[in-house]
């Protein structure tokens, strides 16, 4: 029952994260329907940049994450000017396939970079932040990824409802065209949305690198653990991205705990397979009706 | 044969629809084909050293794989990012058929493409019921699965240890050695590109095409969509299965390490490269990025050897991946018709020359 439990409280804290980054790839998809594959690579970089400021430019935690963030806001926005905007109009087929080689070309870098190794952060996060309730253990990298998680849904949630771009943001994911003429600066808003995802991705990367320890292989294949994240909850719902992450990690973490580990990698993609089988567009995604 | 020449026109004439289906425009590019077919099987394998026919047939055998994936998204508007994986389920196929059920070669090479194409269906089923671009991220799925179940479902693959063929050979004689092979292979290609323009030229073909410029006028007009597109992934499928059999004969042993991801991107910057919708060009993209790997194998050993970076552990693998993104990159943003397309404008500007406009 104990290990039940620590399982349970494991799986919730990795799917939140699984559901942060989620969310950057939710909003890249409603703002421009673009399905980003290089969104792992977005991750691992936003990781291997904070490595880099804390332990080479020895700058103190929370300015590297601050720069970090500011740095990927600034990534995102400079992969969308350059190589997403001259496609704008362009057959989706081919943007899709454009992150594709994004992903490559990214990955390949990181590797040449920062080779295959694994590194870890050093130690920054206070031992109080541990809970003990009973037997049930809760490092503080967990808690802090709760915390984050619960953080940025909350931002999230008051961005779309009341800020401006959140609502031009919107409108564009509604009806791009209605947008346009409403007088709404659709590059800009696609611009943003490449940046926040960027940034949010990043910050994801930060704190399962704490969790895990950062490795470009790692990290860029949690990038692709977000399409069982999306499908499952529906790949245009923010809220259900976080529903659909805390389901898999819960899944994964359960798999691991009792099945087999070689087998929790590869479940989640079973899951996705079955729900495109038999609820198509997720838990909680809009029903597209067509009619010829 | 020739005894009415015919030239390119400086228009389109074409008066009837056996006119716009042909495949040869001019008896010139019959005569060239014919030309080349002949160069490729007499000269070729007698005039190249083992090396060069090793790279000849790995371009065989890629392009084979390639031809499929551009009947899917070059033709059909779908993408796939398992087709290394069913390149791999193909392999071990043809590989459990030789070694458990002692089949001959040439008939465990198709069935390995019929197994594939069925194994494509589990995956295109349930994502080609849905718009848009689901079947990319259900063969994505599809490519993670595929490589656990080569690994770990160890009573059929085998393992990590990996399956060794016994030697193929056709009615008594063995194939052996790089010319052998190349036979066999490029007479496989020959066959596989004849197959894929002559179904571009059915009425299957056509419909795949409606599909791809506009699904819903396509439905329209009574084509079913879902099975339509079913058939494409199934067909591409099919291919990779039969070039992933090849592949088994050809390497003798395989092992489920080289059919991961990056294999599927490396298909998928063949085709872009060597431009979508465009049968010629998947065998150019093959060609391009054979000759790359090639290249860049031989590159990093050079700059291995001259110790110029000593500290930095330069491999093949992270500057391989680099470049394939870059290519891909590039040739969508500056020529997403990719090398059939510079081909064209290339011919045309020599047939028009001097007055090119």
């Amino acid at each position: 029952m104990d290990f039940f439990i620590q399982l349970l409280v494991n799986g919730i804290c990795i799917g939140l994260l699984y559901g942060i980054s989620a969310m950057g790839f939710v909003m890249i998809f409603k703002a421009s329907s673009v399905i980003n594959f290089a969104h792992g690579e977005l991750l691992a970089i936003g990781a291997f940049l904070f490595l880099t400021i804390v332990t080479w430019a020895g700058l103190p935690v929370y300015a590297a994450f601050l720069l970090t963030l500011v740095g990927s806001f600034a990534l995102g926005f400079i992969v969308e000017r350059l190589f997403l905007r001259p496609l704008i109009g362009e057959p989706l087929i081919e943007v899709i396939m454009l992150t594709v080689g994004l992903a490559s070309m990214f990955k390949g870098l990181m590797l040449f970079i920062w080779g295959g190794n694994l590194y870890t952060f050093p130690d920054f996060l206070p031992e109080e932040f541990a809970i003990q309730w009973g037997v049930v253990h809760v490092p503080p990298v967990y808690l802090t990824a709760m915390l984050i998680g619960i953080l940025f849904l909350i931002m999230f949630g008051l961005f779309f409802k009341y800020s401006s771009q959140g609502i031009f943001m919107r409108s564009v994911a509604d009806n791009q065209s209605a947008a346009l003429s409403l007088g709404v600066h659709v590059k800009r808003v696609f611009a943003l949305s490449w940046g926040i995802a960027a940034l949010v991705a990043a910050m994801s990367g930060i704190v399962l690198g704490l969790i895990n320890g950062i490795n470009v292989h790692e990290l860029s294949s949690v990038g692709l653990k977000v399409f069982p994240v999306v499908i499952l909850g529906g790949l245009d719902s923010i809220g259900g991205a976080v529903v659909g992450g805390i389901l898999i990690g819960l899944l994964e973490t359960f798999t691991g705990g009792y099945l087999s580990t070689s087998l929790k990698d590869v479940l989640p993609y079973i899951v996705l397979v079955v729900i495109l089988l038999v609820k198509p567009y997720g838990l909680f995604g809009l029903v597209e009706i067509e009619r010829v | 044969m020739f005894k009415k020449l015919r030239f390119h026109p400086c228009g389109n004439f074409k008066e009837n629809y056996e006119e716009e289906l042909k495949v040869f425009s001019t008896d010139f590019g019959r005569a060239w084909s014919i030309v080349g077919l002949l160069v490729l099987f007499i000269v070729v394998p007698f005039a190249s050293g083992p090396y060069i026919l090793y790279i000849f047939n790995m371009i065989g055998i890629a392009a084979i794989a390639a031809v499929g994936l551009n009947i899917l998204v070059g033709f059909t508007g779908q993408i796939s990012l398992g087709h290394g994986a069913f390149l791999g389920v193909g392999a071990y196929s043809a590989a459990v058929l030789a070694t458990r059920f002692e089949m001959p070669f040439w008939a465990a090479v198709p069935v390995a493409g019929l197994i594939t194409a069925f194994a494509g269906l589990i995956f295109g089923l349930p994502s080609l019921r849905l718009k848009g671009l689901y079947l990319t991220i259900s063969t994505l799925a599809g490519q993670f699965i595929i490589e656990y179940l080569l690994v770990h479902w160890e009573d059929i693959t085998r393992g990590t240890m990996g399956i060794t063929l016994p030697a193929a050979s056709i009615f008594g004689v063995d194939i052996v050695g790089d010319r052998m092979f190349f036979f066999v292979i490029f007479l496989c290609l020959a066959a596989v590109v004849w197959a894929a323009v002559n179904l571009m030229r059915t009425k299957y073909g056509r419909a795949l095409v409606a599909i791809r410029d506009n699904d819903r006028a396509a439905e329209g007009m009574g084509i079913p969509i879902f099975r339509y597109k079913l058939l494409s992934f199934a067909i591409s499928s099919c291919y990779a299965g039969f070039a992933g059999g090849l592949w088994a004969y050809y390497m003798i042993s395989i092992t489920s390490e080289p059919f991961n991801l990056l294999l599927s991107v490396e298909y998928i910057a063949m085709i872009i490269i060597g431009g979508l919708g465009s049968i010629a060009g998947s065998i150019y993209g093959a060609v391009f990025i054979t000759v790359l790997n090639e290249g860049l194998r031989w590159g990093t050993d050079v700059i291995m050897n001259m110790n110029i970076f000593p500290e930095i552990g330069l491999t093949i693998a992270p500057v391989r991946e680099f470049v394939f993104g870059l290519a891909i990159v590039l040739f969508i943003l500056f020529e997403p018709k990719g090398l059939a397309e510079v081909w064209r404008i290339v011919r045309s500007n020599f047939r028009l020359w001097p007055f090119s406009y």
